[in-house]
């Protein structure tokens, strides 16, 4: 009981970090409808700059760096190549986002090369003692600081101006254009939004019992894209759902792996895209997201 | 995306296509007797990955449905011809196509996912293939060989073995493996331009484009939407599965870490450079994206900015993908339609230049 608590816990503030992760993809997506696989590289560069910068001005102003640069990268590719590229289809520039991501990764791990790079973060290795479980601080400060994010984003989106703009571009950019809501500053800061919370995340992906950031790291981003499209590609809980379901998964299948040895070494790198597919088949539409709806 | 014209309009311009093609037959064939083996490698490389572009093609390009899941079926197919030569021994050319059939049997056990999911949302679907593909690649040891994979037997067709022993040469060139697969390559690669061709061409080719641009009003109008996005799903993934067999025929070995997720980008890139919906792009794009690392490891040295692998400079591999990245986004930005699109302006381009040129010589005909 202790160990699948145990497992519970790090599931939870796993999927946290993941919810994190698939907040940014569905902002973007709801401000812009591009499926953006860039997003593994953003969380790669937010990660290598916080790598390489904290021991240069100590751990928290590299996080700041860290994350601004995220931001930025992700501001960038919108203003400089999506704004830009005049396609008819979304599906065309979810292919560019495609390229980008081939570009950045490729220059990104060949920075990293074989090296595993620690983030320099305070909490080390050590574990908090909650009566009969263990866990890692990093864990328990992943979870704090996730929830506080998702919090302050779906607060955000109903309160602020930003929010409001965000969410009628998401309804109708067109009518949303017409009320005097520009386009162009709701899809530039939803990418360096999206850019920021990658960066957080790559922070608590990369930090203990993770030995650090290193070229794989980018294959572990890859596994919010399940969690943002299991529950619902348009809807900011579904990432929330999304993300937990995908850390509690993946985390039970690795810790009961001795149990499980008759699916094979490394189940829980696959589960959680096992898990994609069967919420698919039952619910195409992902379990929050809105079924589109056309009027003929 | 693809040219909306019916093929050869006036039997003057079949001419002139089939002037245009008789050389690049031509030499076609003729490389084999001249080029040495890495450039031979490198070709059948990219007729294996032109292969799989058009299949791909076929899906995202003309259908509009963003598949990344494309390297499992060339795993699939790889696997299957081995696993079905070997160890259940079936002839190999039975077991070559058996292994375009399992492909396609995976297809369209996705299909359930595949026909209901449209664009990138099917692309994110599709990754869960290649995590599970992995999985399934590196654990079913007793088929798959595990991490270390397993050798391909050759291919044997009617006694004739594409193998280097026994011995055969022709004109004085000796023939190996790399020769002989070199036509078994051409041959495919034509039969399954071909076949997409007239895919494209035909009613299922206007119905895929129909649901790409318009999804209700190709319901509407009749189009079973849900059963043509699962069938090209089917059909791309056996056009992948022939690519991973021929792959598997000139690797004569198969692990798999080849088969990982950027094998599936790379083909994605091959499209999209090339151009979307269109045969020829397809195989364009392949040759472009296949052979641009070996051009860059071969002549990299004279290159500046390319360095030795491991020496902590970009590699040529590494370069070849940064340039493609880039390549990818500048296809986008700067040239609509990739390079089949530029092919057909240069080519209108020039016919406007001959009817001007026609018309010039003779005015008074024009009132």
């Amino acid at each position: 009981m202790a160990v699948f608590l145990e497992l519970l816990v790090n599931g939870v503030s796993v999927g946290a970090v993941y919810a994190l992760i698939a907040l940014g993809f569905v902002v973007i997506f709801k401000a812009t409808e591009v499926v953006n696989f860039t997003h593994a590289s953003l969380l790669l560069a937010g990660g290598y700059v916080i790598a390489r910068m904290h021991p240069l001005i100590g751990f928290w102003a590299a996080l700041a760096a860290g994350i601004v640069a995220a931001a930025l990268v992700g501001a960038l590719v919108e203003f400089l190549i999506l704004r830009r590229a005049h396609v008819g289809s979304r599906g065309v520039l979810a292919i560019v986002t495609i390229g980008v991501d081939i570009l950045l990764t490729t220059e990104l791990t060949r920075r990293i090369g074989t090296e595993v790079l620690a983030l320099g973060d305070p909490w080390g290795d050590r574990v908090l003692r909650l009566g009969p479980i263990t866990v890692a601080e990093t864990r328990v400060v992943a979870l704090a600081v996730a929830g506080a994010l998702i919090a302050a984003f779906l607060l955000a989106f109903t309160f602020t101006g930003w929010g409001v703009a965000m969410r009628a571009t998401a309804e109708d950019a067109e009518t949303a254009a017409l009320m005097g809501v520009r386009l162009g500053r709701v899809s530039l800061s939803a990418w360096a939004v999206a850019g920021a919370l990658a960066a957080v995340a790559a922070l608590f992906l990369c930090v203990f019992p993770t030995p650090g950031l290193d070229r794989g790291t980018a294959a572990v981003a890859m596994k919010a894209f399940p969690a943002a499209i299991l529950g619902g590609l348009d809807s900011t809980s579904g990432a929330l759902a999304g993300g937990l379901i995908v850390g509690v998964t993946e985390t039970l299948m690795n810790g009961y792996q001795s149990e499980l040895v008759f699916l094979g070494r490394g189940i829980g790198d696959a589960a959680p895209f096992l898990v994609m597919i069967v919420i698919l088949l039952l619910r195409p539409s992902g379990l929050f997201g809105t079924k589109e709806q056309a009027r003929v | 995306m693809s040219d909306p014209t019916p093929s050869a309009a006036t039997p003057g311009r079949g001419v002139l296509r089939a002037a245009l093609w008789l050389p690049v037959l031509a030499a076609a064939v003729v490389v084999p007797f001249y080029l040495e083996g890495f450039w031979l490698q490198a070709g059948l490389f990219a007729m294996s990955a032109a292969i799989g572009a058009i299949g791909i093609n076929l899906l995202t390009g003309a259908a509009g449905q963003l598949s990344l899941g494309h390297a499992f079926f060339l795993a699939a197919g790889a696997y299957s011809y081995v696993y079905l030569s070997s160890d259940v021994g079936l002839p190999t050319p039975l077991a070559a196509l058996a292994a375009v059939a399992v492909a396609g049997v995976c297809g369209g056990l996705f299909s359930p996912i595949a026909g209901r999911l449209k664009g990138a949302y099917l692309g994110i679907a599709t990754l869960a293939l290649i995590f599970v593909g992995q999985h399934i690649l590196f654990n079913a040891e007793p088929v798959t060989g595990g991490f270390n994979g397993r050798p391909v037997p050759p291919m044997e067709l009617f006694g004739f073995v594409f193998a280097d022993t026994p011995e055969l040469v022709v004109l004085d060139v000796p023939f190996g493996s790399l020769e002989r697969l070199w036509f078994l390559g051409l041959a495919l690669l034509a039969g399954a331009a071909a076949f997409a061709r007239g895919v494209l061409r035909g009613r299922p080719g206007l119905a895929l484009i129909a649901i790409r641009d318009q999804e209700i009003a190709a319901g509407v109008m009749g189009v079973p939407v849900a059963r043509y996005r699962a069938g090209v799903f089917v059909l791309s993934s056996m056009y992948g599965g022939l690519a991973g067999v021929l792959v598997a025929l000139v690797f004569q070995r198969v692990v798999p870490d080849h088969f990982g997720i950027l094998l599936s980008l790379d083909h994605l890139a091959m499209i999209v450079i090339g151009g979307l919906g269109s045969v020829g792009g397809a195989v364009a794009g392949a040759a472009f994206v296949s052979l641009l690392p070996q051009l860059l490891t071969r002549y990299g040295d004279a290159l500046p900015l390319v360095a030795e692998p491991g020496s902590g400079g970009v590699s040529p591999a590494e370069a070849a993908r940064i340039l493609y990245g880039a390549a990818v986004v500048a296809v986008v930005l700067f040239l609509p339609g990739g390079l089949a699109g530029l092919a057909t302006r240069l080519g209108r381009v020039r016919l406007k230049e001959l009817k001007w040129a026609k018309s010039a010589a003779a005015p008074e005909s024009r009132r």
